[in-house]
């Protein structure tokens, strides 16, 4: 479980956050959504420790995060996996090479058990055989595979997701998110999404955060977000024909 | 200016922090001695050869008369390559070279979040990343020199035969006259420093990339500049506390 108190981040005079609170539970996709600017990036960005937020707590499983310096945070740090929006894979290293990486340096495992274990990865994001491939002749939605299988080589108990959908075709992205979703579900991961997208909204949102001017605007779930009387997120999931139409629909 | 030197001390400091595993380091170690040495040799090798053989032309044309010993040549050409030659302008080739190259790699790594991940992964990323770089040019640079020295003064010899100016044995003679050892000693000194300098400000300036491929682009030629004004500063210092 992961809870934020009172995040505030503040670049010079902007302040980007104001006050956020909120509890990811395990084995739930946790969305953070919001209008671009709201903040959502930089709510990530404090959560796993690449900014430090102006005031507030991080707690991952009743550790304050916050309060830790960079061993400290060591621990914690492994037992975290991210995916980037592009997905950061290491450009000199083979898609394995990418997998491995995690394990060689936090485990004593054997050559042949962190091979067994990168093959099982990407067994599970379906990526068989592409083990000696380089990053450089992956396509998006196979970058984002290899992302998410070094994200939970070292079976992390935290999933980061930053916008998984971007630049990806509507299909790849549904797959991309029913991976997220089924990981989520069979390791109880505490995964957070920052998205935008409202088809990883509508599908996979067990608990949704909105952020709107860097605060905490709306809090519940996909069932409830269609029913809400909050205009300004109104104003932003339906912001399309097509999600209006969806909605005199339900 | 201040701010970016402290910067530049803090990121040294995180740089040789322990490692999380030494035999992954140590790969990325050997992996830098290899991009930095044999990559530089060619060029290194090309340009002492000239530098070497021009020296050599240059020194005779100015010196050669009935008054002074053609041996002279030889010794010139032999103290300003390896106090001067070999390792400032090789060190300013390889600061195009290798500097340039080590900034725009670690500025990329940065604007595509690979340095992110690292972080995330609870690597020290300026230790994984950058201390190979310093170790490979403190110990790559100095070996590199050694090869433009010989290389340098072999290039003096080829000039030497192709013109009638000094013969190679006048030359060969004031190559090995009134030798002081000393000069070997400031060479390798200044091939050690200008190693750190080149390594550690353009992986300094990589590092701190903030923004896109233009701003990579801008990193390393910030690292670039900075590096060679830098050398040719120590290159003055160490001239004076030394000789």
């Amino acid at each position: 479980m992961i809870e934020i108190k009172d995040i505030y981040k503040t670049f010079g005079e902007n302040e980007v956050l104001k006050g956020i609170s909120a509890i990811f539970k395990p084995g739930k996709n946790n969305l953070i959504i919001g209008g671009s600017g709201s903040g959502k990036t930089t709510l990530l960005k404090c959560i796993v420790g690449l900014h430090d937020p102006t005031k507030g707590d991080v707690i991952f499983n009743g550790e304050n995060f916050t309060d830790m310096d960079f061993e400290q945070r060591v621990p914690i740090r492994t037992q975290i996996g991210m995916l980037f929006q592009n997905s950061a894979l290491f450009d000199s290293m083979t898609v394995e090479e990418n997998i491995m990486f995690p394990l060689n340096l936090f485990t004593t495992q054997s050559k042949a058990e962190k091979l067994e274990r990168a093959n099982f990865c990407l067994e599970r994001v379906n990526l068989v055989g592409k083990n000696k491939l380089y990053p450089s002749e992956l396509s998006g939605g196979m970058k984002k595979r290899v992302g998410i299988a070094r994200a939970i080589s070292m079976q992390p108990k935290y999933l980061f997701v930053d916008e998984p959908n971007s630049g990806l075709d509507p299909k790849t992205s549904i797959l991309i998110d029913e991976l997220i979703n089924e990981l989520t579900e069979e390791y109880q991961i505490t995964t957070v999404v920052v998205t935008h997208d409202m088809n990883s909204v509508m599908g996979i949102g067990d608990h949704i955060l909105f952020l709107h001017q860097g605060k905490k605007w709306w809090e519940g779930s996909n069932k409830e977000i269609a029913h809400t009387d909050n205009k300004e997120l109104n104003d932003f999931v339906f912001a399309s024909k097509f999600m209006q139409a969806a909605k005199a629909k339900l | 200016m201040f701010q970016s030197l402290g910067k530049y001390i803090l990121l040294l400091r995180l740089s040789f922090r322990k490692p999380e595993k030494f035999s992954v380091y140590w790969s990325e170690v050997m992996r830098e001695m290899v991009s930095v040495g044999v990559g530089s040799l060619g060029i290194i090798a090309v340009i002492s050869v000239f530098i070497g053989a021009v020296a050599t032309i240059q020194t005779a044309f100015q010196l050669v008369s009935d008054f002074i010993p053609k041996t002279i040549v030889g010794g010139i050409t032999r103290d300003s390559t390896i106090l001067e030659f070999s390792p400032t302008i090789s060190a300013l080739v390889l600061a195009g070279r290798v500097g340039s190259s080590m900034a725009s790699q670690i500025g990329t790594m940065r604007v595509t979040e690979q340095i992110d991940a690292l972080e995330i992964m609870g690597v020290n990323a300026p230790g994984y990343l950058i201390s190979p770089k310093i170790i490979a040019g403190v110990s790559m640079i100095p070996l590199l020199v050694i090869v433009s020295v010989i290389l340098g003064l072999s290039g003096g010899y080829l000039a030497c035969a192709a013109s009638k100016e000094v013969s190679t044995a006048d030359y060969v003679t004031g190559l090995t006259d009134g030798f002081n050892p000393l000069i070997v000693t400031v060479c390798a000194v200044k091939a050690i420093f200008f190693g750190f300098i080149i390594t550690s400000i353009c992986s300094y300036q990589g590092f701190y990339t903030d923004g896109g491929s233009l701003e990579v682009g801008q990193s390393a030629t910030r690292g670039v500049v900075w590096s060679c004004i830098m050398i040719l500063f120590v290159d003055l210092i160490i001239s004076r506390l030394l000789l």
